[in-house]
């Protein structure tokens, strides 16, 4: 077993941040590496540095030994290097056939050579278990799918060291499993693996070896038999963290949201909510689970007036607002955290001070009579850095060049900075690092003290349990049942998830 | 009334508005099939409109001085290419706003040509004696009753916009080229990440608008007529634009979209000439009116991609 990579003292930085410090590593032939680091330490950076995205201000990229320049991707690809992006790099109009042969040389000359690329697609999907449609267009694909188009891609190019940027955050429990069989399959043909993940079970379960990033720099590289998840959140953050969130007893105040027998439909013209009918009061949070496509994202666009409803009904302080429009709920004091925080949540190319305040722009201070108050709106940004420790050179930097998890936090600053009564907090961590995310939670819990009403939608059972007070599963765009934190376990809401009714299920008791 | 109506049928019945119809709906079939692959990979491309007018004048030019009218052709799209490589500079390399570039260099133009046009041939009352591209009658074809007469007995460039429509289509969806230019047009980072380079595919296909859309002004100035006048476009640039987004960014659409343009130009020309009672400048409105109306029924419809009209650029990455 040799060397495939190292890196020797990669540095880069951007304008007012040093995002890679005089990084080293190495990934042995048939090695898992796991990629380790809180938000904004510079792990995408690195990748981009040695899939030719970005050019290092200094530092050696070694392949098979032998010092390597790689200027652009089709060198990285070319020398046996793949990489898909947290953001996946597909055309999304073209079929996933389409897409795999988009750069590579075609057997017929000018001509497409679809067919040849299809068979051989097809014998790859077989060899490693990843199954897809190759006539599908991309965009009609579930992630999951097109997460197996994007390593098959890589596949097909014959790489022999696989990067995988956070693959995990937008897949289901049984879609990382399958993941990692594939990513197994690819290390006992001796191929290396680079995976970026926030989880540490998934490190642990899958990786070979850690490196752990800390502000650009690597402060650790272990065996993963010989560690432990806490050692690996302490070389992390830098101190202990604690996986424990206090929650004071439930004090519910009087009911704030209200929803009955609501009904809408989704993208494809179906049925996505079907009869969702619950209430929610003050100080509670209310736990949304569910595997990922089961209506939750329609639950959230109809409760936040993004979504048309066809039937039912949503009350908020007693006042009806099924057919409100988003600014009016804001007006009403509900505040969003979006699961879609690239489409919806951020206004990319606008700065982070502009994407804190957008939502709250016609309210004093920070506007009269349509004339903005800047230096209100400067010192709420101010405040909001400090308190949410966003990593930004300036209150003016472009959210485009924040770190996946940094413009995470720029969307919670803006929800939870004005107090809201209702809060819809859609995956709040999705992308966060085991730190923030605990932060978060915390952040959560002082929201209900405080008496905010909150519905917690997540795919995590984790934070779903730690978090709720009554946890409610959505099954196929229905509510499989609503029970209170203490009265249910993971085994019964596992099996709604799957589609048992809450009454099913306590009739099947003995 | 009736009156109106037996002049309408008049026009709709002489085979001679048919061949003014192709003929008119050549220059702006012309420039949409050779505007549509940089419209594909994302350049959002009014600047033809400019790279037209440069090519009408420099036709006449070329004619004149060279004596053939072939010579003046390939003269304007030469002239247009060198305009829009300037275009291509700005918008692709420099990464510049596509329709202020556009609309700086439509305004250079038509400043130049008529400037340089003015500078070689003094004041217009001596308008130079050039003997224009001539007409091919295909034969046996152009011997077909009625259709003969409409459909072969064109100059060649009327023929040769009507091929470049399948030409178009078959390198846009079943050639490797054609993939590329999509892919780098939807998704230009994906398109980057396996190798392609966005930046020579937007600057090859800009280059490509240039030649044609020269072609075009040159069939303006020495195909349909044999004078340069300023500003003698009128919008067939924009207009040709707008056909495209008509057809939804496909060769044959933007076929649909360039004849319901020529077919408007045809009308407006043969109520001028009958008179009819309606002021000319009501008539002279016709094409564009079909074209805000195209507009406003075509764009509800279309999807634009979130990179179109976007300048590229590589360090600046939207997401991680
Ligand atoms: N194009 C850019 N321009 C300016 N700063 C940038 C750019 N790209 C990254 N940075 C900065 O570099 C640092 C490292 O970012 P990077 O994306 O590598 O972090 P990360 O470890 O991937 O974090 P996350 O877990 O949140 O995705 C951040 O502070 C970020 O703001
Ligand atoms: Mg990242």
């Amino acid at each position: 077993m040799g060397e495939m990579l190292r890196l020797d003292n990669i540095t880069k930085s951007f304008p007012g941040v040093l995002a890679n410090d005089h990084i080293s590593l190495d990934v042995q032939e048939g090695e898992i590496l796991a990629l380790l680091g809180e938000n904004g330490a510079g792990k995408t950076t690195l990748m981009n540095c040695l899939y030719g995205q970005l050019k290092p201000d200094a530092g050696q990229i070694y392949w098979r030994g032998r010092p390597v320049e790689i200027s652009d991707s089709r060198t990285a690809v070319a020398l046996g290097i793949g990489m898909v992006h947290q953001h996946f790099m597909l055309v999304p109009v073209l079929t996933v056939v389409e897409n795999v042969s988009l750069g590579l040389a075609s057997t017929r000359g000018l001509l497409l050579d679809l067919e040849h690329i299809e068979t051989r697609l097809n014998a790859l999907s077989q060899e490693f278990g990843l199954e897809v449609d190759p006539r599908a267009t991309v965009w009609h694909l579930p992630v999951g799918a097109q997460q197996r188009v994007e390593i098959l891609k890589a596949l097909y190019r014959e790489i022999q060291l696989l990067i995988l940027d956070e693959p995990t955050a937008v897949l289901t429990p049984k879609e990382v499993n399958d993941l990692f069989a594939v990513l197994r399959r690819l290390s006992a043909r001796g191929m290396s693996v680079i995976l970026i993940t926030h989880k540490l079970e998934e490190v642990m379960a899958i990786s070979d070896r850690v490196t752990v990033l800390r502000d650009g720099r690597v402060v650790g590289t272990v065996k993963t038999g010989g560690t432990t998840p806490h050692e690996l959140a302490r070389l992390m953050v830098g101190r202990e963290v604690v996986f424990d969130v206090h929650k004071p007893p439930l004090k519910p105040g009087k009911t704030v949201l209200e929803v009955q027998n609501l009904k809408a439909v989704g993208e494809r013209g179906t049925l996505a909510l079907n009869n969702i009918s619950f209430s929610l009061c003050e100080g509670e949070i209310l736990g949304i689970a569910g595997v990922d496509g089961n209506g939750q994202r329609e639950l959230e666009e109809a409760l936040c007036g993004l979504r048309r409803i066809r039937e039912g009904q949503i009350f908020l302080h007693g006042q009806e607002v099924s057919h409100c429009k988003p600014d009016q709920l804001h007006q009403l004091g509900l505040a969003h955290i979006p699961s879609d925080r690239l489409d919806r949540a951020v206004a990319a190319k606008m700065t982070v001070e502009e994407n804190m305040i957008a939502s709250h722009i016609s309210k004093p201070p920070y506007s009269k009579r349509g004339i903005l108050n800047l230096k209100a709106i400067r010192q709420f940004a101010q405040r909001s850095i400090r308190e949410f420790n966003i990593q930004t050179p300036s209150p003016r930097a472009a959210v485009t060049t924040l770190s996946g998890g940094n413009q995470q936090r720029v969307v919670l600053a803006s929800a939870l900075g004005h107090q809201p009564r209702v809060l819809i907090a859609a995956q709040p961590t999705r992308g966060l690092d085991v730190g923030l995310t605990q932060q978060v939670y915390e952040r959560l819990v002082q929201e209900r003290s405080r008496g905010a009403a909150i519905l917690l939608i997540s795919t995590e059972l984790q934070e779903i349990f730690r978090l709720s007070d009554r946890i409610a599963v959505m099954y196929r765009g229905e509510l499989m049942g609503i029970a209170p934190v203490e009265k249910t376990n993971v085994d019964q809401i596992g099996m709604m998830m799957a589609g048992v009714r809450l009454e099913q299920w306590r009739d099947s008791l003995p | 009334m009736a009156d109106l109506l037996s002049q309408f049928l008049f026009i709709f019945t002489s085979p001679d508005f048919y061949a003014a119809v192709l003929r008119l709906t050549t220059p702006i079939l012309l420039v949409a099939m050779g505007s549509i692959f940089c419209e594909r990979a994302g350049i959002m491309n009014i600047a033809i409109e400019g790279f037209m007018l440069m090519g009408a004048m420099t036709a006449v030019v070329v004619t004149y001085y060279l004596g053939s009218p072939w010579l003046g052709a390939l003269g304007a799209m030469l002239a247009a290419m060198v305009l829009s490589i300037l275009f291509a500079v700005f918008v692709v390399i420099i990464g510049t706003d596509h329709i202020v570039t556009a609309v700086a260099l439509n305004v250079l133009s038509l400043g130049a040509t008529s400037l340089i046009f003015r500078r070689i041939f003094g004041a217009m009352s001596t308008t130079p004696e050039i003997t224009g591209l001539p007409i091919w009658r295909i034969p046996l074809l152009g011997d077909l009753p009625v259709l003969g007469n409409i459909l072969f007995n064109q100059s060649p460039l009327v023929y040769l916009a009507f091929l470049s429509v399948p030409i178009a289509n078959f390198f846009m969806f079943r050639t490797k080229w054609g993939l590329n230019i999509r892919a780098v047009g939807e998704t230009p980072r994906a398109a980057d990440t396996v190798g392609l380079n966005v930046y020579r595919i937007r600057f090859y296909t800009i280059l490509v608008s240039g030649l044609v859309a020269g072609l075009a002004g040159a069939f303006l100035s020495i195909g349909q007529t044999t004078i340069f006048q300023e500003g003698m476009t009128a919008g067939r640039g924009y207009i040709a634009y707008t056909a495209i987004v008509f057809g939804k960014w496909n060769p044959l659409g933007a076929l649909a979209g360039a004849v319901i343009f020529g077919f408007a130009d045809a009308l407006q020309l043969r109520i001028q000439a009958l008179g009819m009672g309606i002021p000319y400048q009501f008539a002279l409105m016709i094409p564009y009116i079909f074209t805000i109306l195209a507009i406003v029924f075509a764009v509800g419809r279309v999807s634009w991609s979130a990179a179109y009209g976007q300048p590229y650029r590589r360090v600046e990455r939207s997401v991680d």
